[in-house]
């Protein structure tokens, strides 16, 4: 350790502002908002924390206020993902649906290298002014915020990844049906009943069972009549909000099924191992090791072990190609670079793209906010690399921000459409 | 059989082509549209119907194509895509294209592994960057290629975006650099942002086909293509379909498309009718009513004038020098205006003041006597210089003296003039905080003026236009690149002009109040506001400014020319004893010679100006340091940069080593960590070799293996730095990664930003010449001494190094990097000290260790001497406190700053200049918090963003607003004592 020892006569200067905290016992009097990332997911997760007694409401707001509002109050050089969810709370709180004397906001914090470690004091400092009684809530797991974090036991935390495995089961296989349902609705309605179904099973018991829930929604959507037709491939990686949510990325998955495409959105889970993972190689890579990394192993093993058999799952039906094996995507990401790369969504963006390459989906959307630093070095950095690997790999980064405009973005996808129709013209040809 | 009909609408033109049955071209038009995107298709396809008739398969490209495809139904094509087709039917043998459009830039590499590039969202160097620039200089386009082709030299201009290029292209002007030379180098910007910015790593190789209006028209743009990539005739080709060769392509692209009679085909387009899916604003006026009301209001705060031609007596000259403008003042002692000018430059704006001011004296006849002068704005001290003016000062204490004027109670001012926005706020009768826009934000007025241009009408009726428009667009608050693709959109849509007109003066006042003030309401503004600059002499815009704010606001008749008022009013109050203002026999014989040459004072080079004076006086501007300027410089014997890096680079002994030559890249993280690895590799039997200097030309070196335009100037150096090691043929180069930095156990973690902790790898994916043995980066964690001692005998493993020595070598660096650090804390002791006994005000200039580096700092440390003051830095002043904050103080160099500015807020002549890089999104977040934690203890705050740019023009004027702060700061306290 180097002999810049901190002194032990040091200052403690503290220039903190007062803010209004969290805790446990505001839970029956509090509505908590949250905002919208991942639709069916999040229906999911909110069914869930209401049936344990939290007023949780998921925010659906889009319109152009929502980012002006935004616009108004982050920086603005800060991201676009902070911009959407400041504007979405905001526009929320100015609506006069809330009390505001009870009402509070949630977030994830991850606690990595990457700015969005931030978004807390970004939001307490855009509420300040005009909702100085509403807290903020960090939701983490590196005992960060430690005055105002959700506070969450063992038994919610897996309810919560079941939730996630349930909607990854029904984003990955609505995808595969979507685009080739005969019936206009027929497969929007599969995924009605399933997210229905799945919080069912949390409010009435039966939730643990996952390779059935499992089952039982792979074969629902099985049972949708399908056109045999060959469609463009697209997968969409990237930063994890404008990745998922609508509001970020101008409706993405939308746009590529009215281009007649087939989205592949990788699993909301893998970002969560993608977390586990890193707190497991910084106990292999530098010897952090304690009680933290242990229960983070156990952690990955169990995940894993849930995952290995939900895949299982996916085989036995055959009707839909399976979600990816997180030690698959880890080997992806060996190839391309180190997984060292931890901060933000760094190497599992790589990882997805080379998965996704050899998985048959080579046409990739890299969404990510301007100027986002981890993707300068594991998005735009990576592709040539990725293109060295897989000679057909299509992908085209797309920059998301207030002002950059959907027909720019789309253009440049559609940019990547062609070349994508075209190779698919060419596996065609070889195939005959 | 049908022909075959191809329409591409771009950003700009419409191009339209028709191919008959056999594969001839028929026809080929090339039209600007003026945003009339559906009348010009219209126009041209009824030319295409008289003249040739029939049935037509059909299909639409471009960028602004896609809506009128989707709302006719006519097939869409991607104009790559188009340009791909018709490169293979014309020009199989092609290996690369380049195509260059009104906004859009691309590459296409046909041979070894088609790829197809655009420009990202955030990239100049495309028609409207041309086009915006040939306003700017006052030329026509057509003009402008003439001149560069007899340029002499070229400059080097910053082309990733408009508002980059004109910061350095107006210093150039008004420096009086040669228009030949000027236009030259906007084309070379654009030839190196396409090599750059689109090729990313890839080599434009072979037979390179050149496309697109700009490139086909501007003879300057297709030499400055073929030298830099050095293709010969045969390899460089230029076809004579270049423009309309996306229409053709989209033509040979509709072969299985339905046929349809041209008559079917026009009545689809007119019937596309405007969608709603534009977001529209509120109209500026409702009635007419309104608006004359509104203009007798703001006529009510005009100054009075007095007639030239019969006053006698004293008067006041007053001369703002901005960047864009020159304006001129003369006023009577009791505040009347005898004579005002107020012109655009073009070119130089020291022959518009002489010819100005012989006319004035003209007029006055001998009865007036100019009793005081004072000068203001960019050109300050070249115009002192010239004529010998009393007093320079600078804008923001002129701007003041002026609104003061209007209203003596005003706290806060707004001045949005050509490329510039600066709001100050104004407490206790001092300026209490100045904002400047930064680069990215400046849609400013010469936006306006190059739009209405670019919409064929002069910016007057442009604006005009705006006033009763029903449905303004809103058009987002950003940079103006975004701003045009926004206007590409709404025109989509079918926007009128009027709508767009009154859409852009929103957009400038919404970018003035959010992203410069950042203002979450209107009420933070105060209650008292005064506007002014030439922009806000739009009606449009100062409405649209009303509007916003919800305030009704001051804007005198003379908002144009209030830096030059505020100048003559300071110049007649401070004026003791004689003028020095040259006079009308000295001003009878004034000439001046103006040549630029390279400075060779130093290793910088600087491009200077130089104006000789037919008096023999000399003016040296483009100088970075006194010495240009045939002075000595500043002593640095205050100043803690010079003294690091003289330091730094002493922790490199020098030793020859026996197992090889390991390459330190001196950038990033580098430039903390230099002697620890210096020390490591020294012991261990390594000679340690360092990248060049950082420079320009270093940047230029490694600009091919830039992956993302959108990071820091360190980072894009870095590639630079690489490039040099690899040239010196060193064993290999070393840079680890770091996800931590290390622990000063000062904050809740110890990060590296993402890009200093993984820089890496990105290089090792985009530089083709790096393998897994000249580049060795291992992931280390340097806080776990025996895991890093073990990761680094892997890495190292084939000079079989043991886990002893290895330990040893690293104990031998961190004492070295401890050495460095003692030495540093030991010298801003010493400056400190010594600042307090001469009576000086001391800087401390916080940023990141790699700031130290003087290409990235563009020498602002010197200009702090000269100004004369000290000068630290926050690693050589932060100590190891706790500082508690607000937001997540969690990376090392990060947490410096919080702890500098505690440093800063204890000691009452110390003053903090923050230095952010653009790009850097971690200091979207320091930035704030430091300025909290200095205005919380009642100090100033400055922050200077860098990049490429090297114009300290701007940053000067910053930092002398700062010391006039600081001295009326200084004043008041010494009054309440």
């Amino acid at each position: 350790m180097s002999k810049k020892i901190a002194d032990e006569s040091k200052r403690v200067v503290d220039y903190t502002d007062e803010f209004p905290q969290w805790d446990e016992s505001m839970k029956d009097t509090y509505t908590i908002l949250i905002p919208d990332m991942l639709p069916w997911h999040f229906m999911i997760l909110e069914k869930l924390l209401q049936h344990e007694g939290y007023h949780v409401e998921i925010l659906k707001n889009d319109t152009r206020a929502v980012i002006d509002e935004g616009l108004k109050h982050v920086h603005n050089d800060a991201c676009f993902p902070c911009l959407c969810v400041v504007g979405q709370y905001i526009d929320a709180l100015k609506s006069g649906k809330y009390d505001l004397d009870h009402t509070a906001v949630m977030i994830t914090q991850s606690g990595g290298g990457c700015r969005a470690s931030n978004y807390i004091p970004l939001i307490r400092k855009a509420l300040k002014a005009e909702f100085p009684n509403v807290p903020v809530i960090s939701l983490n797991f590196s005992g960060l915020e430690k005055g105002s974090s959700f506070k969450m036991g063992l038994g919610l935390m897996l309810k919560m990844i079941l939730a996630i495995f349930y909607g990854d089961s029904i984003m990955w296989c609505f995808n595969q049906t979507k685009p080739y349902e005969t019936v206009e609705g027929a497969a929007d309605k599969v995924r009605d009943e399933m997210v229905n179904f799945c919080v069912e099973r949390f409010n009435e018991g039966g939730y643990l069972r996952y390779a059935k829930i499992n089952r039982k929604i792979i074969k629902e959507f099985a049972k949708v009549e399908r056109k045999d037709v060959k469609k463009v491939k697209v997968g969409i990686v990237g930063e994890i909000y404008v990745k998922y949510a609508y509001l970020g990325n101008n409706h993405l998955e939308q746009f590529l099924l009215s281009e007649d495409c087939e989205p592949v959105v990788p699993a909301l889970m893998d970002y969560i191992f993608y977390c586990i993972v890193n707190n497991i190689n910084d106990g292999t890579f530098y010897g952090h090791k304690g009680m933290f990394w242990n229960v983070n192993r156990l952690l990955y093993w169990y995940a894993h072990h849930m995952q290995k058999k939900i895949i299982r799952e996916y085989k036995k039906d055959g009707t839909f190609d399976p979600i990816h094996d997180f030690e698959h995507l880890r080997h992806c990401a060996d190839k391309v670079l180190n997984q060292g790369v931890k901060m933000g969504e760094g190497w599992l963006i790589p990882a997805e793209m080379a998965a996704l390459a050899e998985t048959g989906t080579e046409n990739i959307v890299c969404a990510q906010p301007f100027g986002c630093l981890p993707n300068h070095i594991a998005g735009k950095g990576a592709i040539r690399t990725l293109k060295n690997l897989y000679q057909n790999e299509n992908i085209v980064a797309v920059d998301y921000d207030p002002s950059a405009t959907k027909v720019n973005q789309e253009n440049r996808i559609k940019l990547m459409l062609a070349t994508a129709r075209d190779n698919l013209g060419k596996v065609d040809e070889k195939t005959v | 059989m049908s022909k075959l009909l191809g329409i591409d609408v771009g950003s700009t033109t419409v191009k339209v082509s028709v191919i008959d049955e056999d594969d001839n071209i028929l026809y080929k038009s090339y039209v600007r549209h003026y945003a009339r995107v559906k009348e010009t298709v219209l126009d041209e396809l009824r030319r295409v119907r008289e003249e040739f008739g029939g049935s037509y398969r059909a299909s639409i490209t471009g960028s602004a194509g896609l809506g009128l495809s989707q709302r006719s139904g006519i097939n869409f094509v991607q104009e790559v895509q188009a340009a791909f087709t018709a490169i293979k039917k014309y020009y199989p043998d092609a290996d690369v294209a380049v195509e260059l459009g009104g906004e859009d830039a691309k590459i296409i590499f046909i041979t070894g592994g088609t790829e197809q590039r655009m420009n990202g969202s955030c990239a100049g160097g495309t028609g409207a960057f041309i086009d915006q620039m040939a306003t700017l200089l006052n030329i026509s386009v057509t003009e402008m290629d003439e001149l560069a082709l007899k340029a002499e030299k070229v400059y080097p201009i910053a082309s990733r975006c408009g508002v980059f290029a004109k910061s350095d292209i107006q210093p150039l002007l008004n420096q009086g650099a040669k228009k030949e030379d000027i236009s030259a180098s906007i084309f070379q910007a654009v030839v190196d942002q396409t090599v750059s910015g689109l090729a990313q790593g890839r080599r434009i190789k072979g037979k390179v086909l050149f496309l697109g209006g700009p490139l086909y028209f501007l003879h300057g743009l297709r030499k400055a293509f073929t030298t830099t990539l050095g293709l010969d005739e045969e390899h460089a080709v230029f076809p004579d379909d270049a423009p309309s060769f996306m229409a053709i392509g989209a033509a040979l692209h509709s072969v299985g498309v339905k046929a349809e009679t041209i008559d079917e085909i026009i009545a689809h387009i007119e019937d596309v009718k405007t969608s709603d899916e534009i977001i529209t604003g509120q109209p500026l006026f409702k009635s007419k009513e309104e608006y004359t009301e509104f203009v007798a209001r703001h006529r009510a705060t005009d100054l009075k004038f007095c007639d030239i031609d019969t006053y006698s007596g004293d008067a006041y000259l007053g001369i703002d020098s901005g960047s864009t403008t020159t304006k001129l003042i003369l006023i009577t002692p009791d505040s009347r205006i005898l004579y005002s000018h107020y012109q655009t430059n073009n070119g130089q704006p020291l022959d518009i003041i002489i010819e100005k001011l012989r006319e004035i004296y003209d007029l006055s006849g001998g009865r007036i006597r100019i009793a005081a002068s004072a000068v203001t704005g960019y050109g300050e001290d070249m115009m002192k210089s010239a004529i010998k003016a009393d007093f320079g000062i600078v804008e923001t204490v002129a701007h003041f003296k002026a609104a003061t004027h209007f209203n003596p109670k005003v706290d806060f001012i707004i001045d949005i003039g050509g490329q510039d926005i600066k709001c100050f706020k104004i407490k206790n009768g001092a300026i209490d905080s100045i904002m400047l826009n930064e680069a990215c934000s400046s849609g400013c007025g010469s936006f306006i003026q190059t739009f209405a241009r670019a919409m064929g009408m002069e910016i007057d009726k442009f604006s005009q236009e705006g006033l009763y428009a029903e449905h303004p667009v809103e058009l987002g608050s950003r940079c103006t690149v975004f701003m045009n693709s926004m206007v590409k959109q709404a025109q989509k849509e079918g926007a009128t002009v009027e709508d767009i007109s009154a859409g852009l003066s929103s957009s400038i006042v919404k970018n003035a109040v959010y992203k410069v003030i950042r203002a979450a309401s209107a009420d933070e503004l105060g209650d008292n506001i005064v506007v002014q600059g030439g922009t806000f002499l739009n009606d449009a815009v100062l409405r649209a400014f009303e509007l916003e704010t919800g305030k009704e606001v001051i804007r005198p008749g003379i908002a144009g020319l209030m830096g030059a008022y505020g100048a003559a009013l300071y110049a007649g109050e401070n004026i003791r004893g004689e003028s020095t203002t040259i006079s009308e026999e000295e001003l009878h014989d004034f000439s001046y010679t103006s040549t630029s040459t390279n400075c060779h004072g130093c290793t910088s080079n600087c491009n200077i100006n130089i104006l000789k004076f037919k008096d023999g006086r000399r003016f040296v501007s483009g100088n970075k340091c006194e010495r240009g300027a045939g002075m000595k410089p500043a002593s640095d014997e205050l100043d803690i940069y010079t003294y690091r890096q003289n330091r730094l680079l002493q922790s490199v002994e020098g030793t020859k080593g026996k197992r090889g030559r390991v390459g330190l890249p001196l950038q990033l993280g580098m430039y903390e960590q230099l002697p620890l690895w210096a020390g490591f590799f020294e012991t261990l039997g390594f000679e340690v070799v360092l990248s060049d200097k950082s420079s320009r030309e270093l940047y230029f070196l490694g600009q091919h293996t830039v992956a993302s335009d959108t990071a820091c100037y360190p980072a894009k150096l870095m590639h630079g730095h690489i490039e040099s090691l690899l040239n010196k043929n060193v064993d290999f180069i070393f840079l680890p990664c770091e996800s931590y930095n290390l622990d000063e156990h000062c904050s809740v973690n110890h990060y590296n930003c993402p890009v200093v902790a993984y820089y890496s790898e990105l290089l090792k994916a985009n530089n083709e010449r790096l393998g897994p043995d000249n580049f060795i980066y291992p992931y280390l964690d340097l806080n776990m001494r025996e895991n890093t001692a073990e990761r680094l005998k892997a890495a190292l493993k084939r000079f079989r190094l043991g886990k002893k020595e290895i330990l040893r070598a690293l104990e031998v660096g961190f004492e070295r990097l401890d050495a460095y650090h003692r030495d540093e804390a030991a010298k801003a002791e010493e400056i400190l000290k010594k600042a307090e006994e001469q009576g000086k005000q001391t800087i401390v200039l916080v940023g990141r260790p790699y700031h130290l580096d003087p290409e990235i700092n563009h020498g602002i440390n010197k200009l702090l001497t000269s100004l004369g003051m000290a000068v630290l830095s926050e690693d050589s002043v932060c100590g190891y406190d706790t500082i508690k904050v607000n937001v997540l103080n969690q990376w090392t160099y990060h947490s410096r700053l919080y702890r500098a500015a505690d440093f800063v807020c204890r000691h009452e002549n110390v003053n903090l200049v923050h230095l952010v890089s653009f790009g850097c999104g971690l200091d979207a977040v320091t930035t704030d918090e430091v300025r909290r934690i200095m205005e919380r203890q009642g100090r100033l705050y400055t922050q200077i963003k860098i990049d490429e740019i090297n114009n300290l023009g701007v940053v000067k004027i910053r930092l002398r607003s700062m010391l006039a702060a600081i001295e009326e700061s200084q004043k008041s306290k010494e009054e309440t004592v």
